[in-house]
Formats: structure tokens, sequence, C-alpha cells
């Protein structure tokens, strides 16, 4: 399960379907304000395509699209992006996670708040991307760092 | 939602259950949890909860069922209870 699949029509089919689960999860995330959907959605999305990836054209080939020895980092990158904003706004004199209290000057609250979801947004998606990714890699022992 | 098409996907989701539980062959119980998980997310969505239903068939049908197949290629794919 680790090495390259010896049938060519998995590979052409997964090599074609991964970009198109991937582009489905972008769209989830940044449409989340608007419909169903979300950082965890999106973010599951996204690590979808990923795998199907490591499943198919085998570990090894798919570490130029997400590296193995990047992805704990990464997950603790938006860990650190979803909690500092937290922390950054009870700092600006609101509660947690209280967007219209960052220290955005130049902002409406409103916008201040639109943006501010989505900046969480982003810090969710990125940490449960590459936090399924690892637990995967775990599982399997992918280990090329 | 018609009552029929609800007690048609509550029909599948306990047969599937049923299924997973009694299979030797653990692969296709894989398999046959995610048509379960797949006919949660369809009821969640029919009772109106479309944000949890999009959630059930991502995480549900997709990621769970890669982890268990990348499980059972580290152990046996035969049940031995």
């Amino acid at each position: 399960m680790t090495g390259q699949t010896h049938s060519p029509i998995i590979e052409v089919a997964g090599r074609g379907l991964a970009p198109i689960i991937q582009l489905i999860g972008i769209y989830v995330f940044f449409h989340g304000h608007y419909g169903p959907g979300g950082g965890f959605q999106g973010g599951v999305l996204l690590a979808a395509g990923v795998l199907l990836l490591r499943m198919t054209v085998g570990a090894e080939n798919s570490q130029a699209h997400v590296a193995a020895k990047r992805t704990l980092t990464n997950c603790a990158i938006g860990a650190v992006i979803f909690v500092g904003t937290g922390i950054v706004a009870i700092l600006g004199g609101g509660y947690f996670l209280d967007y219209a209290h960052l220290p955005v000057q130049w902002l409406e609250p409103a916008y201040m708040r639109y943006y501010g979801i989505l900046f969480v947004e982003l810090g969710i998606t990125l940490g449960v991307m590459t936090g399924l990714i690892t637990i995967y890699d775990d599982i399997l022992e992918v280990d090329y760092a | 939602m018609h009552w029929q098409i609800e007690f048609l996907l509550f029909a599948i989701l306990i047969v599937a259950a049923l299924i997973a539980l009694n299979l030797r062959n653990l692969l296709a119980a894989v398999v046959t949890l995610t048509i379960f998980s797949f006919m949660v997310a369809l009821l969640m969505i029919s009772m109106g909860a479309v944000d949890v239903g999009f959630t059930e068939a991502v995480v549900g049908a997709g990621i769970v069922g890669i982890y268990f197949v990348a499980a059972i290629f580290k152990t046996t794919r035969k049940s031995e209870d």
C-alpha cells in the first residue's frame, strides 16, 4: 500500500481525481460563510486528495506534493493560528475569538468579523488537512524525514 | 420528506450494520461500514442538518475508510474471533 500501484487504470484515475477533490475542498473552505461547509470539511477534502495520491502513485512519489516531514509542523502552525487569533482578540479587549476587537485599525467591525473568521478557518483547514495526512503516514510508517 | 424514503434509508442502515458485524472478511466489513456512514449522512440531510450530514459524508465515507484499510494492511485480512 505504500508502493506504487501496478494497475495503470488506478494510477490514471487517482492522478485525475485528486486535483478535482482538492478543488472542491478549496471551494468548500471559501464558501463556508454562505452555505454548508467550512474549515473542517474543506480540510478533510484537501487531505482526501493527498491520501488518494499517497495510495495510488505511492508514498515516495507523492512526497513532492505534500512532504511527510512538514505535515506535523504545519498542523502545529494551524493550531497556533486558531488559538492565536482568539488570544489576540482577548488582548484587544474582547472575549475569546471576538473578531471585532482585533487590533486592525483601518477596517470596520463588520469587515473585521468577515476577515477574522476567514483567517480562523484558514488555520483550521491547515491543521485538519496536515493532521489527517500525519495520521495516515504514522499508520503506514512512511518516514522520509 | 416522505416517510417511505426515510423508512428505506433506515432499513438499509440496519441491514448494513448487521452485515458489517457478521462478516469474516474485514475489507468487506469496511466497505459495508462506509455504506452505513453514507446512509447516516443521507438521514441527517433529510432531517435538515445539512452541515452535519456533509461532515458525516466526508469523514465517515472518505477518511475513516482509508484509515481502516491502512490498519487492515498492517494486520490480517480475516477476522479470527
